[in-house]
């Protein structure tokens, strides 16, 4: 029984490359005209890979040829960026991937959804086995284990996604707080948006042009608010989003301090994410008050990051432990003991060493 | 044998404090049962203690500086273990456990725990006024914690530094809510304290109603102040920090005085 996975990814090939092989092909295809008895593929924006088992060894060219997308071209031209693990690397490279170790930005969760996608697909198809079965279930569980064990997935690593992430941390839950857009710019509204999608529900609009702010106010399901009347809405709001394309700043602390003396036991956070910035810097010195700059926002994603990178140690150790206890496992359970000399070639250590 | 009780519970809490410090240290600091667990056999061990101290005693323990710091660390921690769960227990023990273990680790180490020369008789409403009064000092002081815990991500918030501790913080909001709430607790507590002392048939000494008194006063103050928005929520958690320490302080004064006079 032969375990392999063969594949391209962001660390080994460029996009131009990445997309001849990406789409050309299906799991049931693969295991059709590559004759294995096992397939899987996992197809994402950085990744194709092929994780398959079979009873004979299959070469990496072929199955290149079964995800090219178009035939004529030779899979000779591409076959440098093919990696190939077998047996036990191939566990532990499954293993990595689904904890998102192996990923462009480390630790992010959509890998875990698509190679989710990707069994299922393959399972609907009858391309999956036992083998595979049991090698992404166990998978799935090494990367949830990663994700709770460790902070590999803490803190957010996008602009947008830091700035909710903050205010998330600040005012819990948003069912109750109240949101105003300040300038209708695609930043600000897809972070609108987020604060939306985690429950907002009081979302004002304002824009020099009122027609832009109603549209994006209709868009969001807000409500638009004259540019002249956004300023007293600082005795109220919790969270300003701030885009502008104002030379000068719009608030400073002469301005906002005034205003937030009635609500002195309610933070304000605000996000300036333009460029002249809008917000005075001195603004961050008023007590509850949370000014973060494009600049800033950018420093805490870098330090997610960083955080990040910190914890790959901690998730390598959790993945080696499954890796070997999966082999193990697998070992026992398809070539129990006692075996015979037909079926010593397939005993734990030939998925350890294997020719595969 | 009751000494290594108090032995044991401490090496538990301080066990929580190691960790958390290695933790902090090595900038991977991540939840996990570990503190709970270490905390809740530290209380278990408190607990024994103060049930043999109790038994040997024949009354509730809290005749000496000693044994009043002990029922104050074991008020710390049970109330840690009645709320913790609520607001993310494991950080909340990280915070917790230092505090345990400078006031356990004080008291052993101290030459306080003098017994007296002639048995105490019970007295129901002067060991209801002593107890009840010290679990509102375990509600003030995990105010305390609280507010300490309110600062460091009021800080790191503003200075736009996080660092991974921040991640495992309860948000800001929530995080003032559990301070107010605590402190109303406290002061409830600590007012029936006080009133129970003058049913305890005992005279007053005038110091310890005066130190009782400021310290009321002074949580009645910061609740006032909460109360009508005159305080921003990092003054009043700098004023949990500030009013403890004071309490403490004067509590020490008030039952080293006592202990004092009550020697021949």
């Amino acid at each position: 029984m032969n375990l392999f996975c063969i594949g391209l990814s962001h660390h080994t090939a460029n996009v131009a490359t990445r997309e001849q092989f990406a789409g050309g092909a299906t799991a049931e295809s693969i295991v059709r005209e590559a004759g294995c008895t096992e397939a899987l593929l996992l197809s994402t924006c950085n990744r194709v890979e092929v994780y398959a088992v079979s009873q004979s060894r299959i070469s990496t060219d072929e199955i290149a040829r079964c995800l090219m997308r178009k035939s004529d071209t030779d899979p000779h031209d591409y076959a440098p960026p093919f990696y190939r693990y077998e047996a036990e690397k191939c566990v532990q490279h499954l293993f990595r991937v689904a904890s998102a170790l192996d990923s462009m930005v480390v630790g992010e969760s959509e890998i875990l959804g698509q190679a989710k996608k990707a069994y299922e697909s393959a399972r609907t198809s009858g391309a999956v086995g036992p083998y595979l079965h049991r090698l992404f279930q166990r998978a799935f569980r090494v990367a949830k284990q990663v994700r709770t064990h460790t902070d590999i997935a803490r803190g957010a690593v996008s602009i947008g996604s830091v700035a909710v992430d903050l205010a998330q941390r600040i005012f819990g839950k948003f069912s109750d707080r109240k949101v105003l857009v300040l300038g209708a710019g695609e930043t600000s509204e897809r972070t609108a948006r987020a604060l939306i999608s985690r429950g907002v529900s009081d979302l004002r609009v304002s824009n020099r042009s009122m027609d832009r702010a109603a549209e994006l106010a209709q868009a969001v399901g807000g409500r638009a608010i004259s540019f002249d009347e956004w300023a007293p809405q600082c005795r109220e709001i919790d969270i300003l989003i701030t885009s502008t394309a104002s030379e000068t700043p719009l608030l400073t602390p002469e301005k906002l301090a005034p205003m937030l003396r009635e609500r002195l036991d309610r933070p304000l956070f605000i996000i300036d994410i333009a460029v002249p910035r809008d917000v005075d810097p001195g603004v961050n010195e008023i007590e509850g008050v949370y000014l973060y700059d494009i600049d800033s926002l950018q420093s805490v994603a870098e330090q997610s990051l960083a955080l990040r990178r910190q914890q790959v140690a901690a998730a390598e150790v959790i993945v080696a432990e499954h890796v070997t206890e999966f082999v193990d496992s697998i070992s026992r359970a398809f070539h129990p003991a006692p075996q015979t000399a037909e079926h010593a070639s397939l005993g734990k250590n030939s998925l350890r060493t294997s020719e595969l | 044998v009751d000494r290594y009780l108090l032995i044991f519970s401490t090496a538990c809490f301080l066990a929580a404090v190691v960790r958390t410090s290695v933790a902090l240290r090595a900038g991977i600091f991540r939840l996990g049962k570990f503190n709970f667990l270490a905390i809740g056999l530290g209380f278990i061990f408190q607990t024994a203690f103060l049930s043999v101290r109790g038994h040997e005693l024949g009354r509730c323990p809290l005749t000496n500086l000693f044994e009043v710091f002990i029922f104050l660390a074991w008020s710390v921690a049970a109330i840690y273990m009645l709320i913790g769960p609520a607001y993310r227990l494991s950080l909340m023990g990280a915070f917790t456990a230092p505090l345990v273990v400078l006031l356990q680790g004080f008291a052993l180490l101290a030459p306080i725990d003098i017994r007296h020369p002639v048995k105490v008789p019970s007295n129901p409403w002067l060991e209801f006024h002593a107890s009840i009064s010290l679990v509102a000092y375990g509600a003030f002081a995990l105010a305390c914690i609280a507010g300490v815990m309110y600062l460091v991500q009021e800080r790191q918030l503003k200075t736009h530094h996080l660092h991974s501790i921040f991640y495992h913080l309860p948000p800001l909001t929530d995080l003032f809510a559990a301070i107010t709430r605590l402190l109303w607790w406290g002061f409830a507590l600590y007012t029936l304290g006080i009133v129970s002392g003058f049913f305890t048939g005992h005279p007053l000494p005038r110091v310890q109603v005066g130190a009782a008194l400021g310290v009321w006063l002074l949580y009645a103050a910061i609740l006032q102040g909460r109360h009508l928005r005159w305080l921003a929520p990092t003054r009043v958690a700098a004023l949990c920090i500030i009013g403890f320490s004071v309490a403490l302080t004067l509590l020490w004064g008030i039952t080293f005085t006592a202990q004092m006079h009550s020697l021949p």
